[in-house]
């Protein structure tokens, strides 16, 4: 069995396992339109408006302003998320499509390679659906909010990594729910998304910028679509980096060890 | 294996025939011993091995989120076969297993003779050099069984290398040129159906209904016999001279006399105790 830290090799084939999933969202493409824009539209109006009224503004900014890079984030987050947990998990265990693909010259790795693919094109698709609501609003200044599109990839395949290496060792479909809750859903709340995360106590600020990869999406998602980078968004930049890296590879090898035998 | 050959697998639940199977297909590493499939190694070679091998798992795995053709369509690219080749064998298959009028129909529609006729589509999307069967007429009818048999024979007078694994007897005698039987994993015996069945099992079988009193009659006239369930089986080469005598001689209520089959060799090989 090989480390879990092993490189793995994949081949270009992982394309075909990428190709498929993209094959059956066009055939749903009305279905998977809509839940990005109606997204983008409740939030801005529910939080952003809403509890706007009462806040105004965050430093100076406007607070619907301020949450509208934690709305994409949060997006590509959980498109990504959700694809890789439950939706490879009822593709692995319910249809048995891994195993119809791995009887071609497709190998594990191709196949788990391609999902992760296919987790990160969910976010930037969602993301790019989003944008044009978000800049209706007037809440994102272009055109450098546009960067958010190559950093949803990028954040989707981190989140695809961390999501395929719950896959990888859940007992069932059930089980999954605790990622969803207990890793998911505080992340949505605490990593400076509706609040500044300074706002919180010093070491759970610590606890958030070590631990909670959309602290650091979240942080750098803010500084294109306010025009205001820093050079901080290196320091992000390279922990989303590393941890896109560890994961996806642990993800592979973890699913490997699972599907082998 | 020889080219051409239809060569079978045979044992009761647990002798290591879907391993075997899973072991050639390169998805399954192997735990001792040597395999070569098509000359080559399946540690370091699976997807120039996998590229050249059609595979009907026991399993049914279609994809349902595709049609019929989309599922033939989307396998043939996963072999890297160009689109509009795979577009035209998607079609000339969906013909050759009678579902030209399901094209466009979702898997999950089908039924279960339906859907193993496509799972047999499925595993020609890429000409296999040898095309390898768990159990392809597992849980069908016979109407669809005969129809898989039909299409195997096709193949087969083709030219096709076909190896799979059966629990069905008379299945393996009708299709398999050679066989083996196994358990526990081992290989207990290999040779053609015929030839095995002349030499483990003899050529006729009388079954007479196992009482005391038959089989003390047998005891008397110094007939070897063996017991195998409510019946005791004689084995001969002449089944009539013995159903004379033991009509005569033991007055049974019953005489069935019957040609030997693979299925006396299979359960003289691996006996009569229940597997799980």
């Amino acid at each position: 069995m090989p480390h879990i830290m092993a490189i793995p090799s994949v081949s270009r084939r992982a394309i075909k396992v990428w190709y498929r999933n993209l094959s059956v969202f066009r055939k749903t493409w009305l279905v998977n339109f809509f839940p990005p824009l109606v997204e983008a539209i409740l939030y801005l109006f529910a939080i952003g408006l809403g509890i706007g009224t009462y806040v105004k503004d965050i430093d100076g900014i406007p607070y619907v302003t301020f949450i509208a890079p934690a709305i994409l984030a949060i997006a590509v987050m959980n498109s990504a998320f959700f694809e890789c947990t439950y939706g490879s998990y009822v593709r692995m265990y319910y249809q048995k499509s891994f195993d119809a693909m791995i009887a071609t010259p497709l190998s594990i790795e191709d196949v788990i390679a391609g999902e992760l693919l296919w987790g990160a094109t969910r976010s930037v698709i969602y993301v790019v659906i989003m944008l044009p609501v978000l800049a209706i609003f007037g809440v994102i200044s272009l055109p450098i909010a546009l960067f958010a599109i190559p950093l949803a990839f990028m954040g989707g395949l981190m989140f695809a990594g961390i999501a395929m290496c719950f896959t990888a060792i859940t007992p069932g479909i059930d089980t999954l729910n605790y990622p969803a809750f207990l890793f998911i859903t505080p992340m949505t709340l605490f990593s400076g998304t509706f609040f500044p995360l300074t706002l919180l106590p010093a070491a759970l600020q610590y606890v958030a910028l070590a631990l909670l990869p959309l602290t650091h999406l979240v942080a750098i998602m803010r500084m294109f679509t306010q025009a205001a980078v820093s050079p901080l968004l290196l320091l992000h930049l390279a922990w989303i980096i590393i941890v896109t890296v560890l994961s996806c590879i642990a993800a592979i090898n973890l699913m490997q060890k699972r599907l082998i035998l | 294996m020889k080219k051409g050959e239809v060569f079978g697998f045979l044992g009761p639940n647990g002798a290591g025939k879907t391993t075997t199977m899973k072991m050639i297909a390169c998805v399954s590493p192997k735990t001792a011993g040597t395999l070569t499939v098509l000359g080559m190694d399946p540690g370091t070679a699976p997807a120039a091995i996998k590229a050249r091998l059609g595979i009907v798992p026991q399993e049914t795995n279609l994809d349902p989120d595709f049609t019929c053709y989309g599922n033939l369509f989307m396998y043939a690219r996963y072999f890297d076969i160009p689109e509009k080749t795979a577009t035209k064998k998607a079609d000339d298959l969906l013909e050759f297993v009678q579902l030209t009028e399901k094209r466009d129909v979702v898997v999950e529609k089908l039924s279960g003779g339906m859907k193993r006729r496509l799972i047999l589509a499925r595993a020609l999307v890429n000409n296999p050099d040898i095309l390898v069967l768990d159990e392809p007429t597992i849980g069908l009818d016979p109407q669809a069984r005969h129809l898989i048999w039909e299409k195997l024979r096709t193949l087969q007078v083709q030219g096709n290398t076909i190896v799979l694994t059966t629990h069905y007897l008379d299945e393996a005698a009708r299709l398999c040129d050679r066989l083996v039987i196994m358990d526990n994993g081992r290989i207990l015996v290999e040779g053609a159906p015929a030839e095995l069945v002349r030499d483990h099992a003899g050529r006729e079988i009388v079954e007479v209904e196992r009482s005391a009193e038959v089989i003390s009659c047998l005891e008397d006239l110094n007939i070897p016999y063996e017991l195998a369930g409510d019946m005791v089986q004689v084995v001969t080469e002449s089944s009539r001279d013995i159903a004379r005598i033991l009509l005569d001689r033991c007055h049974p209520e019953k005489v069935i006399t019957r040609p030997a089959t693979l299925e006396d060799v299979f359960l003289k090989l691996t006996g009569r105790k229940l597997r799980e």
